[in-house]
């Protein structure tokens, strides 16, 4: 949080000195730009804390239960029994009508938390593969995993804007006449600044994020008591994976799977491991399906694959 | 010497505010858990009579077994404390997963939608029972090892605390045969 605000001030004093001349006589007496920078830090923060959660709800068209239907009730009956099993209080339900199978949690602690699953997911899964990603999602509340999350969503979402603003800012100023009077070395730090925030902003993003899936795969399992139930429904997820249409970079890393299917989730090595924000999907499902015992060459496919052939029979 | 003997009796004394302090919320958790369970037992009582009434109609043959469940829930409504409510509890669980593993038999009352309706409400009662179960026995778990060991046993004693008892599943149980109450989809 404190790095996110030192981070629109090293900006905003950028932007001044260079375009608009503060700090010298010719210049404004008032450091325009650092203000504002900082004034958009501070109401960004804010917001991210009270309204992220539902600015993220509202972005993938979320939708209260209906209890009418009899999936939204066996959905709310699945999420009574996680809240059960994890000791916390009953989160607030969402349903997004979106053919692609995935969920999410969210929210900033577990008395205003909120999970979101796709109408998708509830077609695709059997009520004991639901429980296993509600218990995962739930996971993600106790293991106080959505504050952070959330926050990321958010301020990732202004970063970008932000480093959007400052390049073009940059180049629409290239010809101007102002740029010949500075060293030109000042001007790589700001460069390399707004070059790579976001990627910085969006590495520690799926850093932590992959290494909380993990826990949280573990962590439902210890809610179940049935780590079988969550390897299924990530199969039969992987295997029904489509590109879920309302999610964006700043919201990919929320979900149980990566809803902008990239290639690089499927793959394993360095760089996959640097840039994707979820684990590779197999190693999921094998380090589950080791937690209930039956034991799977980890990187395998085809024995992963073979264990479908068990589950449709 | 007199600054680290009050050092000393300082932190000896942070230490047996906090374990106390501890033992106490523990103990609360665990009260609270088992109030969790309390509220699920009630639930189940609650649906029984719906099922027998809705399942009598169709299942005449099998009117010996929807008695037992009948005699099951009157018997672990007057069942009390925790080892005793538990073995009911298993007896009514028996009797019940006898009358859903009978109920696959009648393709009419499977095409019922009240039928269905109750057996979701069913299913996730017994579920939430197991997992509000699961949750109880953690927490005593946790309790009872802070009772035990070393240090905070001392202060266990001093201050009088009892071992909580399980929420056990006899041995019967676990052999049971599974029944999967869910529908496939």
């Amino acid at each position: 949080m404190g790095c996110f605000i030192l981070f629109f001030f090293a900006i905003g004093t950028a932007v001044d000195y260079l375009y608009l001349d503060a700090f010298t006589p010719a210049g404004p007496a008032f450091p325009v730009a650092t203000v504002l920078a900082l004034g958009f830090a501070a109401s960004t923060t804010l917001t991210a804390y009270y309204r992220g959660a539902d600015m993220i709800l509202a972005s993938l068209g979320a939708e209260k239960l209906n209890l009418q239907i009899p999936e939204h009730r066996e959905l709310q009956n699945v999420v009574t029994e996680m809240a059960l099993a994890s000791g916390s209080p009953m989160p607030r339900i969402f349903v997004s009508f979106d053919p692609a199978p995935n969920a999410l949690a969210t929210g900033t602690n577990e008395k205003n938390a909120a999970i979101c699953v796709t109408a998708g997911l509830l077609t695709l899964l059997n009520r004991e593969e639901t429980q296993g990603v509600i218990a995962h999602e739930m996971s993600h509340i106790r293991n106080d995993d959505i504050l952070l999350m959330t926050l990321v969503s958010v301020l990732l979402g202004g970063i970008v804007l932000l480093s959007d603003w400052g390049r073009r800012g940059f180049y629409g100023s290239q010809s101007g006449r102002r740029m010949g009077r500075k060293s030109p070395l000042l001007f790589l730090p700001l460069l390399l600044l707004i070059a790579l925030s976001p990627l910085i902003a969006q590495l520690l993003a799926m850093a932590v994020s992959r290494q909380r899936e993990y826990l949280a795969d573990a962590t439902a399992a210890q809610y179940t008591r049935n780590p079988g139930g969550l390897a299924r429904a990530l199969e039969r997820i992987r295997d029904g994976a489509m590109p879920f249409s309302k999610a964006s970079r700043g919201t990919a890393h929320l979900f149980i799977m990566d809803p902008l299917r990239r290639r690089l989730d499927e793959r394993s090595g360095a760089l996959a491991d640097l840039l994707a924000t979820h684990p590779p999907i197999e190693r999921r499902i094998a380090l589950l399906y080791r937690m209930a015992g039956i034991a799977q060459p980890i990187e395998d496919r085809s024995t992963v694959q073979g264990s479908n052939v068990q589950r449709v029979q | 010497m007199i600054f680290v003997l009050w050092a000393i009796i300082f932190v000896v004394g942070i230490w047996i505010i906090s374990t106390y302090n501890g033992l106490v919320a523990l103990r609360l958790r665990v009260q609270n858990a088992w109030r969790q369970i309390e509220v699920q037992l009630k639930r189940r009582y609650d649906l029984i009579p719906n099922l027998v009434e809705t399942v009598k109609g169709y299942m005449q043959y099998e009117q010996d077994t929807l008695q037992k469940v009948i005699d099951a829930r009157s018997q672990a409504m007057t069942s009390k404390g925790i080892k005793e409510t538990a073995e009911a509890q298993t007896a009514l669980t028996q009797s019940l997963g006898k009358v859903f593993a009978l109920m696959e038999n009648y393709p009419e009352l499977k095409a019922s939608k009240n039928v269905l309706d109750l057996q979701e409400e069913l299913t996730t009662t017994e579920n939430q029972l197991a997992f509000a179960r699961q949750y109880y026995n953690d927490l005593v778990t946790q309790y009872n090892t802070k009772q035990q060991v070393f240090p905070s046993n001392t202060l266990a004693s001093v201050f009088k605390f009892q071992p909580s008892e399980f929420f056990s599943v006899p041995e019967a149980e676990t052999a049971l045969p599974k029944v999967n109450l869910s529908l496939t989809r």
